[in-house]
């Protein structure tokens, strides 16, 4: 934790100066050169000068003298400030938090209280009745500002006392004082330490803002805020002084917020070390094995479809290859459905056809063409008209797929209304209402005109993802592209949406791209599938055949682990390890590592993309071996 | 709807008689007699003792508030101790300028920080680097420094505004915004940038939910995703922001009307709190709670009506 602090030159540059600043205040009768309240008249406002560094005020007063004596008050205020804020802020965030009902609606209640009380004014009365004092404004200051730590102390701690760990120290009968200490209080850390370097720096703002103002700590007595006050009455004849005092209250204010900044990272890093920069970069070997790749032709047969993708390859910054060479076409009135684990490739394909890549991914290679049209040479401006209007897109959770700040239909309307614009027609209100209710009806809503009225909070999953069928078919496409459309649902919810999309194929003569991880939904609904295996497609045939008799070893065992086809009894397979993090891609074939069937000459060169019946094909060295025999 | 500012307007009753409470028996631990105060220092003590007792200040500190409250509903919030102006007369045209400097800040501030943050949210890269870079020094400089650097700069050494004062709209708009304009940059110029790291911070976390990119999937031209739908889903949590942000600047008014020699509520108020004025202080604090409790009714509406979650509540 300290070394990786010491890395960031920033937090130590403003630990160094903040440490400067402490030791001026404690050795400030051995470092000041003059009394701060001595008097030198001849030298008033002379500006820096030999005798006076950085000059003097009015009164001939030395004012490097008096900025070091400063700090003591400075730093008094801010730690007593700070402290009190830290005591109340966290103590009673973390009881409202944990022990929620009535403590908390207490607590939360006075929190609100606090914080529609303008601080300053508040501070301001408590002057009136504590003139000139240093401690009590900084006290009351403190624990009026607890009031926004209690808030997010109390939802961290909302969140850390449902967590496993905690739960189990419920269950072992630790006592809650002992769990809110224990446990709770190191989780709520990080959250806190940059809101005290926050805190610090408007303490000492408030603090040197009130003698300024004539408040607390006032002259002759030493501060930076007084200093400030003469500054401002000497303006139009020494601007230095402003300078001087401004610069060293701001420098400490930057100082507080840059260390609270620097300790929350170095704290978040030692604790969390990144998931990403732990991934081996791309190795020399993978990257040869997709520079050969594209330059086999791929096999299957990819022409005269709705969509035909050709060697398709995408990377994202790094570069790290996601997707390495992806070929397939899909025919008007068919369904293909692209099958592989999380983390392949799936999504990123689909996203890739829609021209929606994420920022910090893009295409290297492939050809990507609807009904003939070649969209990786379309402009961005062409592809944002082909989508919606020749290409519609469901994704996976409907709860979140709409935007819950507008109805649903007039999200759809304004779908509609792009549509019938792009296409030269400018469609009067009640022609978009009842287009947008005729999209409702069918897609199996009852009652479509009620719906369209509805928010997306005030309807089912089920329901929601009827809706964003409808949204998806506004423009009348030619292609639908859904990534994981029944995931999220209820199973009983699952098969009607299936059925549904299977009756719309059937009326609307369009083509179906479909992303899953679940056989059942390639059972119900695919004419083709496609596995894919760490960005790669490893097998494609029909589905019938794919669900029969799978040819490469992935296919097999990712057909072995799901469930419904798992015998009573005997313990549901899986198979060992886990899928390559994109850039960790072995030369020849990828899912060797986790093979049953592996042997040395499967991880020595790329594998084709071999037909091993009429429209199967595997890349795979044994079906290879197999067809050659 | 109607409900929620219901409720809203009912909780501001307690908050006011907290507020006003609160300072009032703060206000009567002070150490100065008020009698003294108006009677100055030659008074004898038999003279005191009869104003003290004529003033009611040997009553229960609740029968005090009482009676402070009793002629505060009735429009009386008493005289200063001072110059015996009544109270309202004398704060009535520093409402106005308090208001026009906290809210014209706000505004501003409001206005330039979200067209920032949402600028940074969209172009990303360098210029986010500019914003986080700047927001650390905008809230580094203390608004009271920032005032007294622009009036070195732009009132003392260029001259283009005036370094002081405050000009009557009806007198002369003109010399009226000269006089504001300073101000309002120092009070408003480091909160800006706070907004403004809050708008890309909320710009970026809406830009990333699952429904842009099904509507953009669908046909929404970017336009629409950006700046109807991603921003309207950022606005909810800026309300939050705003509301904290009047705050902090009512707070902040009060050295920038001293900075700037503006008289408003903020200079009655530290001037009556040296002068042990009590009556004005006491005054000061319910105006300021008055705005207070107005403005989080008004964003309590915006939020409402940008938020359909809790339109339906």
């Amino acid at each position: 934790m300290i070394r990786r602090f010491a890395r960031k030159p920033v937090g130590v540059a403003a630990a160094a100066w903040l440490l400067l600043v402490l030791v001026c205040a404690v050795f400030a009768p051995l470092i000041a050169p003059y009394d701060p309240q001595a008097q030198d008249l001849p030298a008033a406002l002379s500006g820096p000068s030999g005798s006076h560094l950085l000059g003097a005020d009015q009164l001939g007063r030395d004012v490097l003298s008096q900025l070091i004596y400063g700090a003591r008050s400075a730093l008094i205020g801010v730690v007593c400030a700070v402290a009190t804020w830290l005591v109340l802020g966290v103590s009673l965030g973390i009881t409202a938090g944990y022990l929620r009902g009535r403590a908390d609606s207490a607590i939360s209640r006075t929190a609100d209280l606090l914080l529609s009380l303008p601080g300053l004014v508040v501070l301001l009365v408590v002057f009136s009745v504590f003139p000139g004092s240093l401690i009590v404004p900084m006290l009351v200051l403190g624990g009026l500002a607890s009031a926004g730590l209690i808030r997010i102390v109390r939802s961290v701690t909302l969140t850390v006392r449902e967590d496993l760990y905690v739960k189990a120290a419920q269950v072992l009968g630790l006592s809650q004082v002992r769990i809110m200490t224990r446990h709770v209080l190191p989780r709520v850390s990080s959250a806190v330490i940059v809101q005290a370097g926050l805190f610090a720096a408007i303490a000492l703002v408030i603090q040197n803002g009130l003698s300024f103002l004539g408040f607390g700590v006032v002259l002759p007595n030493p501060s930076w805020g007084g200093v400030l006050g003469e500054a401002s009455q000497v303006l139009l004849r020494s601007p230095w002084l402003l300078v001087a005092a401004g610069g060293v209250v701001g420098l400490t204010v930057l100082a507080f917020v840059l260390l609270g900044n620097a300790t929350r990272d170095a704290w978040t890093e030692a604790w969390a070390p990144s998931q990403l920069s732990s991934a081996p970069p791309a190795g020399r070997g993978a990257r040869a094995a997709r520079a050969e790749g594209t330059a086999q032709a791929p096999h299957a047969d990819t022409s005269g479809g709705v969509l035909t993708v050709r060697g398709l390859s995408v990377e994202f910054d790094g570069p790290r290859p996601v997707v390495s060479d992806v070929s397939f076409s899909i025919g008007r009135g068919e369904t293909l459905v692209v099958v592989g684990e999380t983390g392949c490739g799936k999504s990123v394909t689909a996203l890739a056809v829609l021209g929606l890549l994420p920022a910090g991914a893009r295409r290297t290679a492939g050809t990507v063409l609807l009904d003939g049209m070649d969209l990786s040479k379309c402009s961005r401006k062409e592809l944002a008209a082909i989508r919606g209007s020749r290409i519609g897109y469901i994704a996976q959770d409907p709860m979140v797929s709409l935007d819950p700040n507008f109805t649903v239909g007039a999200q759809i309307a304004e779908a509609v209304r792009r549509h019938s614009r792009a296409s030269g027609r400018t469609l009067p209100r009640k022609a978009v209402r009842d287009r947008v209710a005729g999209l409702l009806g069918s897609v199996n809503l009852r009652d479509p005109a009620a719906v369209a009225r509805k928010y997306p909070h005030q309807l089912s999953g089920g329901m929601l993802q009827r809706c964003v069928i409808a949204l998806a078919l506004s423009g009348d496409p030619d292609l639908l592209i859904a990534d994981e459309p029944t995931t999220a649902l209820d199973v009983t919810i699952q098969a009607e949406i299936l059925a549904l999309l299977r009756r719309l194929l059937e009326t609307r003569n369009m083509a179906i791209l479909l992303i899953t991880h679940d056989w059942e939904v390639v059972a119900q609904i695919a004419d083709r599938a496609v596995v894919m295996y760490a960005g790669e497609i490893v097998e494609e045939a029909a589905a019938a055949d794919l669900l029969a008799a799978p040819e490469h070893p992935y296919g097999r065992a990712l057909l072995a682990c799901d469930p419904v086809r798992a015998l009573p009894g005997h313990r549901l397979p899986v198979i060992p390890g886990s899928v390559p993090v994109p850039g960790a891609w072995q030369a020849g074939c990828r899912f060797a590592p986790r093979c049953a069937e592996a042997e040395q000459k499967c991880s020595a060169a790329p594998v084709a993309f071999t037909r091993t019946a009429a429209g199967h094909f595997t890349r795979c060295v044994h079906a290879e071996a197999r067809v050659q025999a | 709807m109607t409900r929620l500012i219901v409720k809203r307007l009912l909780w501001s009753v307690p908050l006011l008689l907290i507020a006003s409470a609160l300072s009032f028996v703060l206000l009567s631990l002070a150490s100065g007699n008020p009698a003294a105060v108006i009677l100055g220092p030659t008074a004898s003590a038999a003279q005191l003792r009869q104003l003290t007792a004529q003033l009611g200040l040997n009553d229960p500190i609740w029968v005090q508030y009482w009676h402070w409250l009793d002629a505060a509903l009735h429009g009386n919030l008493g005289t200063s101790l001072i110059d015996g102006q009544p109270v309202t007369t004398m704060l009535a045209p520093r409402v106005t300028i308090s208001l026009t400097l906290v809210l014209g800040a706000t505004v501003g501030a409001s206005v330039l920080g979200v067209t920032l943050g949402v600028l940074a949210a969209i172009r990303g890269g360098p210029s986010g680097r500019v914003l986080e870079v700047t927001s650390v020094f905008g809230f580094a400089i203390p608004d009271f420094v920032l005032g007294l650097v622009l009036i070195e700069a732009l009132a003392v050494a260029a001259r283009v505004f005036p370094a002081s004062g405050f000009v009557s709209f009806f007198q002369s708009p003109d010399a009226w915004l000269k006089s504001l304009v300073l101000p309002w940059t120092a009070l408003g110029l480091g909160v800006m940038t706070i907004v403004a790291v809050q708008t890309r911070d909320a710009m970026r976390e809406a830009l990333r939910s699952p429904f842009i990119r099904v509507l953009e999937a669908n046909g929404i031209s970017r336009r629409s995703v950006l700046f109807k739908h991603a921003l309207r889903s950022a606005a909810i949590p800026l309300v939050t922001v705003v509301g904290i942000v009047v705050v902090a600047l009512l707070g902040g008014s009060v050295l920038i009307e001293s900075v700037f020699a503006l008289p408003g509520l903020g200079s009655a108020l530290a001037t009556a709190a040296t002068q042990h004025d009590i009556p004005v202080v006491q005054g000061v604090v319910l105006y300021f709670t008055l705005i207070v409790v107005a403005v989080n009714l008004l964003l309590d509406v915006v939020y409402g009506l940008l938020n359909p979650r809790v339109r339906a509540a």
